[in-house]
């Protein structure tokens, strides 16, 4: 489904992807994890092509996405992403936050668009929300208004760049109900989390990110309990001293 | 005998000798005001101080500005032109000799702001009201006017031979001549006129044809047919207002300075000088049709 | 109170506030202040319609947009450099001067014009400021939803941009109703010129006075009407700022 090969990138002098190699098949969750600065909101952002890059290729679906002269906005139709500050439009209600997508670059009628809008809103437990605007929700309702607004527009690969580190701690679990649900309906995503218990969850892989590049990579599992890399064995002690992981 | 005579002679000699004899009463219209320049209310002592608006345009100026002026289109300090002839004719009737005379630019608002005035009058072919009499005090007329209107050959209201077939015309006049009056009570045109803040800005909407017709009094239309607007006619002069519209001098509201000039007028149109001047700067004003 | 015990106040009370000639000049300078309405209200369509065209192709990227920028850059800089005033005079006596066929000699159309261009330039910069104060990440959500740029800007940027520069809109709209009677010098009777002409046959200031509390009483429900639309948008823009 999805194939990174040999990334490279850099803001400057500064480079933040070191040659990164990701496979990930259909119907794959894929959860990224590594410290602040490690490269993983950064390699989501070229994902999608919202970052330009260096070096290397991204094949999604058989198609090089980023070869010269590919149509950019025909690419993101298949790729949905949701960011740690949900983003979501504030002039707008949040049902038309979920139809603008769908509506304007599908090309889906208003009334149709509408439908499946308060459909995929009232599965997430947004129902009554929808003419409301995006100040009156509270974070999670926000989050997960978010999700379902990328979801609207049936994208094959979904991004979620900690979507939950934004969220005070009460309100984290229904966005992680959330993505487990859409994880046990197949949905093939990409995951970049410091939720530990929750990527060994809904994880098939977990990867390590360490300075720009993969250090190791395998079953959530095994990455979580029996790391082999020392930086991955030093980076989970952090985390479960910091109480965020229970081992 | 003879030496009585001689006595009064010395005594009425004494009396006639200008600056030497001693200050008279300046009572209103009661003693002449000639030769007593050390009487009189002036912004700057010994010197007479004149206002007028910058352009200075013929026929009330005359004389071609030096290229160092400030003064363009005339010059006030030339002495020719009717309105500086007059002021000129005036001051040295008074006592002045001719450079003892200033000029300063005194655009037409500024000559009734309220205030010290900075001239001891204004000369600028301003028109006498009652209630601008309230403001400020004028002279008496040096100068009875006519309203005229200028228009462009060959346009349609050039064929006009009427005050009622102006009507429907878009008039102009500038702004605080009593032209615009005119225009309003008088010609009562269907659209409302236009009115320019200057004298210029006038003409070049007659030559553009942005209006059709500008009410200016008579002399000025000579000069704007002859110079400004080639093209241009004087379509007509309008019949003398009852009571009749005139220019006077603008001075500082209770200036004990305008008895003196006044008397300085008096004696002039007595005289026959004021007329001599009049017909030697504004002569050819005259031979327009009148239009009713 | 320095003003009223100065020497010259007596004076001054009597030349500006009259209430005889206040009473007297009002009617036609309220019948000569619809000009100034009429000329604000159509200046006002065109220049936040322009303003905002100028503002997005300043903000087009790509080195082959780059003439259009310099052209914008140079039209914003030029406009806010002339004085208005000469702009009209320039417009409103050269234009019609060329006698050009087709051409309108009004003087109320070359002063709208006028108005029109010299506003476009300093809105457009307002217009840019508000696009550029939209967070980059509000870009990001909307492209990663497949709409192209000139969707994001249509539907995501723009609304937001002119949301939060409605003070500023309003100033310089205000500054427009006021700059109004520079069309005044073209002749044509607006409510200042109206004024002058009533100050000029009575030598009393007055009707100056009457002119700018006419002016004075349009800004100041604007003013309040903005007062409202800012504080309601300004919690809708909390909730992004996150």
């Amino acid at each position: 489904m999805l194939r990174i090969e040999g990334l490279h990138k850099s803001f400057g002098t500064n480079e933040v992807l070191r040659g990164i190699d990701l496979v990930l098949d259909e119907h794959e969750v894929v959860c990224m994890i590594g410290a602040s600065g490690s490269g993983k909101s950064t390699l989501l952002r070229c994902v999608n092509l919202l970052e330009p890059i260096d070096a290397g290729r991204i094949v999604l679906a058989g198609d090089e996405i980023t070869a010269r002269g590919v149509d950019v906005n025909r690419v993101r139709r298949h790729i949905g992403i949701v960011f740690q500050s949900f983003n979501l439009f504030p002039h707008m209600s949040v049902l038309r936050n979920v139809t603008l997508g769908p509506q304007k670059a599908l090309g889906i009628p208003r009334a149709r668009a509408e439908t499946e809008a308060v459909d995929l809103l009232s599965r997430f437990g947004l129902g009554d929300k929808i003419r409301e605007y995006p100040d009156r929700l509270s974070g999670g309702q926000q989050q997960r208004a978010a999700i379902v607004r990328a979801l609207a527009m049936h994208p094959s690969l979904l991004l979620l760049d900690e979507v939950t580190s934004a969220l005070d701690p009460e309100l984290v679990g229904e966005v992680l109900a959330v993505i487990r649900e859409l994880a046990e309906g197949g949905m093939t995503m990409l995951i970049a989390t410091h939720e530990m218990s929750f990527a060994r969850d809904v994880a098939n892989r977990i990867c390590f990110l360490d300075a720009g590049a993969i250090l190791e990579e395998g079953p959530a599992e095994q990455i979580l309990t029996d790391p082999r890399e020392p930086r991955t064995q030093q980076f989970l002690q952090r985390v479960i001293e910091a109480g965020r992981l229970a081992v | 005998m003879g030496l009585t005579l001689l006595l009064a002679l010395v005594v009425a000699g004494a009396a006639t000798v200008g600056r030497t004899s001693p200050p008279r009463a300046t009572a209103a219209g009661a003693a002449t005001c000639k030769g007593a320049l050390d009487t009189l209310n002036l912004v700057n002592a010994g010197r007479l101080t004149i206002g007028t608006d910058n352009p200075a345009y013929p026929p009330w100026f005359g004389g071609t500005p030096a290229k160092s002026s400030k003064w363009k289109v005339s010059d006030p300090t030339s002495g020719k032109g009717f309105e500086s002839a007059v002021a000129y004719a005036v001051a040295r009737w008074i006592g002045f000799h001719g450079n003892d005379v200033d000029w300063v630019y005194t655009p037409f608002n500024r000559a009734f702001a309220p205030g010290k005035k900075a001239f001891d009058f204004d000369i600028n072919q301003i028109s006498y009201s009652p209630a601008r009499a309230k403001v400020v005090t004028f002279s008496s007329s040096y100068y009875d006017v006519n309203q005229s209107i200028v228009v462009n050959k060959g346009t349609p209201i050039a064929s006009v031979h009427s005050i009622a077939g102006l009507r429907k015309y878009k008039l102009a006049a500038q702004l605080g001549t009593t032209s615009y009056q005119y225009i309003v009570n008088r010609i009562k045109p269907s659209s409302k006129p236009s009115v320019f803040p200057k004298n210029d800005a006038a003409v070049q909407a007659l030559k553009n044809k942005q209006i059709d017709g500008l009410v200016v009094d008579l002399p000025t239309a000579f000069y704007v047919t002859a110079v400004q607007v080639p093209n241009g006619k004087i379509l007509g002069q309008f019949p003398t207002q009852s009571g009749g519209e005139h220019f006077g001098m603008v001075f500082q509201k209770g200036n004990s300075l305008v008895n003196c000039v006044n008397q300085a007028l008096a004696s002039l149109k007595k005289t026959g000088q004021l007329k001599r001047i009049q017909q030697k700067w504004l002569a050819k004003v005259a031979g327009a049709p009148v239009l009713r | 109170m320095l003003v009223t015990s100065a020497p010259g106040w007596p004076e001054v009370k009597s030349t500006f506030f009259d209430w005889d000639y206040f009473w007297d000049s009002m009617p036609e300078i309220f019948y000569a202040f619809k000009l100034n309405v009429k000329i604000f209200c159509i200046a006002e369509v065109f220049i936040l319609a322009f303003a905002l065209l100028l503002a997005v192709l300043r903000s087009l990227r790509g080195p082959v947009f780059f003439p259009v920028r310099a052209l914008a850059i140079v039209y914003t800089d030029f406009f806010r450099g002339v004085p208005t005033i000469l702009v009209i005079a320039v417009l409103g006596f050269g234009a019609p001067a060329l006698q050009l066929r087709g051409v309108p000699t009004s003087v109320v159309f070359w002063g709208i014009v006028a108005l029109v261009l010299v506003y476009t330039a300093y809105v457009s910069e307002v217009y840019r400021a508000g696009i550029e104060s939209v967070h980059p990440s509000q870009e990001a959500a909307a492209r990663s939803l497949a709409l192209s740029h000139g969707q994001t800007l249509l539907y995501v940027i723009i609304p937001q941009a002119v949301r939060r520069v409605i003070p500023p809109l309003l100033n310089d709209f205000i500054g427009l109703q006021k700059d109004t009677a520079l069309v005044g010098f073209l002749g044509a009777v607006e409510a200042f010129n109206q004024s002058q002409i009533d100050a000029s046959a009575t030598f009393n200031y007055t009707p100056f006075l009457a002119a700018a509390l006419l002016f004075v009483a349009i800004t100041i429900p604007l003013a309040r009407f903005t007062d409202w639309l800012v504080a309601r948008d300004r919690r809708r823009q909390l909730a992004a700022a996150r």
